[in-house]
């Protein structure tokens, strides 16, 4: 079997009592695109947290590419080749668009020159060039979003892991996410997304991943796991669960 | 002698915290160093300074008058400067209360001199009590008790009553206060006047033993921030346990190496202990 | 104002503009008073410049930057006065010292946040203070009376009725950190050190390695105040802890480059032409009476930029540039349309 790009083995985490992440286990291909879904609060940020070494699994092994990156440094990672967005967006606010991914840019060139060509290519490529001197601070959310992805992309990754780069984005924009994300795969990307807009991530995804509570609850072709059972159960209960509070 | 050293330290503790209490409240509830702290204290001083002077009341007697005074100048602080630099990004809030310090203690200079003076004859100058081998100076005993009874006084203030509990939401956090309908502005003015308040009634305990001139209030600015880190900001046991340790440094750094030592011994517990706990000994 | 905005759109040259204008100005006016004013104008504003490396760029408020100062204003002293080294050398000694003490003592503080990394470096300053006022191989409180040497650039010592020879010598100090301020902010550094300024966790996950670019920007800052702090020696002739190692010191830095802009080459420049005139000029207009009038009106002034224009004096000139591109750029498609 060839080896895959990402091995998550048994991954636990826990925040005093709370259990965030239960031996969780999966793989990601090379050149596939895994989709990570669940109900708020089913551990998914915090399963990315662990993957990209913001957090050291309390159990567990995280394996990219053949090296064990478990508890290693964020930015060591990254330069292993795996990049990583947040879910809550992080500009650099006082910095422009095109300063922004000039910075992710720069873990691969030295000179001011070669990042801004970089840069160039990027801002084309998501739709930032119009925007290349605004300061990062003042774009609109989706914007933002765009920006975060722009800003990993950056740093030519071999995998990148976004975490709901969808969220609070209109039908097009969705749309120009998802067209991206493809392309990328076509280019020999690989990523791994979390989110929570299903009309963006079945269609493109080769196989999901279904955490509710910590555990990993499904694991198949996004046609299998809409019509899962215990899938549809952790959906509905949230979805339960909401109009509960309300009343 | 070693009985001694700690009774003198702990005494210096307990005023210290008195200090560190409103400091480690501006900076738990509104996040910023209040470098002008230090500088409510010298005010303070001077305001028992002259009422001694001109009038003949002994500090004890318009220790009232100086808390209310500084509790005044701490609101108008937020009022007219603090207010507008709360929100402002990166070094903006520091400069603010910066230049504030910068203004008090040059005004004191330009109306009162740099002259240093002390209030010679109060009702407690010269008194001693003695405990065995260990000499209790009067002034610092009574403002050590005082100080003491401050601290538990803003304490239950701050954990028992309506004010307090909005005030402690505020500090935890701001935006879920605002939603719980908590007028944080109205917060945030009462927090730097309490804050000059108890500086306030420090700084008039201190004045019958510590000499009075623009820069008194400086080193324990200093040493109150240090104490407030240590102590966790925001808590004000903290700030008290902070003090009290501060205090007792102080001494025995002074007894075991020299006076010359006893702040950088000071400052040196604080760079050790913050590398095993970052946020202080009782972050909140 | 057209030039101001000319400076501002065009940093390169504005830079070189400023600098040639400031390295004139003393050769023109021959008082010797202005020349003492412009020589602590351009130390201080060097200092801000070292301190803006840490700070502006990289978000690390230090505090404690007297202590480096002082690192090198004793380092040069002493190699001169018991081992009659060249302040030149001690000031390159003294800078190496200061980066040396800058890495061991903030590397363990990098991980504190906010504010308590504030007041760590408040207190390591605090303590460097003590240290030499109670070393005696130093001469402890009572600082060191630096040796007459023969005159000459060698010794970095003239006639103390021509000033002319110091300020060129802070002068070049002073055009080399700026270049290397200039170089920083524009290369891979300064990018990584504003990322870490703004968003660490996002730098670290665009793979910048963010204790190594703090430790750094601390050395080089630590190293270029250092060898300010040896002119300084030099050209006062006498240092004590106190004068050198104050609060005060570290302080000034931090208001002056906030008060002109921070992360920006042109704040230090204001801000210390600011602090250093204003101080100068009332105590020569009201007299040497000691009153700090120029400390009140500097407290005001602090305090009322931080109320009303947070981003210092440069914020200021921004603002201004930014309105004026707009109109111009509104004037512009009208035109077209026409
Ligand atoms: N640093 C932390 N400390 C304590 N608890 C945490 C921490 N981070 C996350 N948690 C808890 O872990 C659980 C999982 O959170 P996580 O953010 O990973 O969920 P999520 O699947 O990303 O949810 P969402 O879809 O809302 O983003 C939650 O109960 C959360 O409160
Ligand atoms: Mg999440």
């Amino acid at each position: 079997m060839v080896q895959p790009m990402l091995q998550v083995d048994g991954v636990t985490m826990k925040f005093g009592s709370l259990v965030a992440n239960n031996r969780v286990t999966f793989h990601v291909n090379k050149g596939e695109i895994v989709g990570l879904i669940g109900p708020n609060g089913a551990g998914k940020t915090t399963l990315f947290n662990c993957i990209s070494g913001f957090y050291t699994p309390t159990e567990g092994r995280v394996v990219f590419r053949g090296t064990d990156i478990t508890g290693m440094k964020p930015h060591l990672i990254c330069k292993l080749g795996l990049t990583r967005t947040f879910q809550i967006v992080k500009p650099l606010k006082e910095m422009t668009v095109k300063e922004n991914i000039m910075t992710g840019a720069f873990l691969h060139v030295n000179t001011r020159r070669e990042a801004e060509e970089s840069a160039d290519e990027i801002l084309e490529m998501t739709h930032l060039h119009d925007k290349r001197d605004q300061l990062a601070g003042s774009l609109t959310i989706a914007d933002k979003k765009r920006l975060e992805v722009a800003r990993a992309l950056a740093t030519r990754p071999d995998m990148l892991m976004l975490d709901e780069p969808m969220a609070g984005l209109n039908q097009t924009e969705v749309k120009e996410v998802m067209e991206l994300c493809v392309s990328l795969k076509e280019n020999g990307l690989t990523l791994m997304i979390v989110e929570h807009i299903m009309e963006g991530i079945m269609p493109i995804a080769d196989r999901v991943v279904v955490l509710n509570a910590g555990e990993k609850i499904a694991e198949d072709v996004p046609e299998v796991v809409v019509n899962d059972e215990n899938v549809i159960k952790a959906y509905l209960g949230e979805r339960y669960h909401a109009q509960s509070k309300k009343s | 002698m070693i009985e001694q050293v700690a009774v003198s330290g702990l005494l210096m503790g307990l005023i210290y915290a008195l200090v560190a209490v409103g400091l480690s409240l501006t900076w738990g509830v509104l996040d910023i160093i209040n470098f002008a702290h230090g500088e409510y204290l010298m005010l303070s001083m001077y305001t028992a300074f002259w009422l001694y002077t001109l009038f003949n009341m002994d500090p004890y007697v318009s220790l009232p008058l100086a808390a209310l005074l500084i509790f005044v100048i701490g609101y108008l602080n937020y009022k007219i400067v603090i207010k507008k630099v709360i929100d402002a990004p990166g070094l903006t809030a520091l400069l603010a209360t910066f230049g504030l310090s910068l203004l008090f203690r040059n005004l004191a200079q330009f109306f009162w001199t740099p002259n240093i003076r002390f209030i010679s004859n109060t009702i407690v100058t010269d008194k001693k009590i003695e405990l065995g081998s260990v000499v209790l100076g009067m002034p610092q005993l009574v403002a050590a008790i005082g100080s003491i009874i401050m601290v538990f006084v803003i304490y239950h203030f701050i954990t028992k009553t309506k004010i307090g509990k909005a005030i402690q939401a505020t500090a935890q956090d701001k935006s879920t206060a605002r939603l719980m309908g908590i007028n944080t502005e109205k917060i945030y003015a009462l927090t730097l006047a309490i804050a000059g308040a108890a500086a306030g009634i420090a700084g008039s305990f201190m004045s019958t033993f510590y000499p009075v001139y623009p820069e008194s209030g400086m080193m324990y600015g200093l040493l109150g921030f240090v104490i407030v880190a240590l102590g966790g900001f925001g808590n004000i046991m903290g700030a008290l346990y902070g003090g009290i340790i501060i205090g007792l440094a102080e001494a025995f750094g002074a007894y075991f190496l020299g006076t010359q030592f006893k702040y950088a011994v000071v400052f040196l517990i604080y760079l050790v202990v913050i590398q095993f706990k970052p946020r202080g000994l009782f972050g909140w | 104002m057209v030039i101001i905005r000319d400076i501002l759109r065009d940093q390169k040259k504005g830079i070189a503009a400023l600098l040639v204008l400031i390295g004139l100005l003393p050769f023109i006016i021959q008082d010797n008073n202005f020349r003492h004013v412009m020589i602590m104008f351009v130390l201080f504003a060097a200092l801000g410049q070292a301190w803006n490396i840490i700070t502006g760029y990289a978000g690390q408020t230090s505090f404690g930057h007297a202590a480096f100062f002082g690192i090198g204003a004793y380092a040069s002293t002493v190699l001169l006065w018991k081992f009659d080294v060249s302040p030149w050398i001690g000031m390159l000694v003294g800078g190496i010292i200061a980066s040396l003490v800058a890495c061991v003592v903030s590397y363990p503080c990098f991980k504190l946040s906010g504010h308590y990394f504030a007041i760590a470096t408040l207190a390591i300053g605090e303590i460097m203070l003590q240290l030499f006022v109670s070393w005696e191989y130093v001469e402890g409180a009572t600082g060191i009376m630096l040796p007459i040497k023969e005159k000459g650039l060698l010794n970095m010592q003239f006639h103390p009725a021509n000033k002319l020879p110091y300020f060129y010598i802070i002068y070049l100090l002073f055009v080399l950190i700026v270049s290397i301020a200039y170089i920083i902010e524009r290369s891979k550094m300064g990018f990584y050190l504003k990322a870490i300024r703004e968003n660490p966790d996002a730098a670290m996950a665009i793979g910048i390695d963010t204790t190594k670019y703090k430790l750094y920007a601390m050395a080089v800052s630590a190293f270029l105040t250092a060898i300010v702090g040896s002119f300084y020696a030099q050209y006062v002739m006498y240092i004590d802890p106190f004068m050198v190692f104050a609060l005060r010191i570290s302080m000034q830095i931090v208001l002056l480059t906030v008060l002109g802009g921070l992360g920006n080459i042109f704040g230090p420049i204001i801000g210390s032409a600011i602090l250093i005139f204003l101080s100068q000029y009332t105590r020569i207009i009201l007299g040497g009476t000691g009153k700090g009038v120029d400390l009140i009106l500097f407290g005001l002034l602090v305090v009322v930029m931080a109320c009303y224009q947070p981003n210092g004096i440069v914020g200021l000139f921004r603002k201004f540039v930014t309105k004026r591109r707009r109109e111009v750029g509104v004037h512009g498609t009208a035109d077209v349309a026409g």
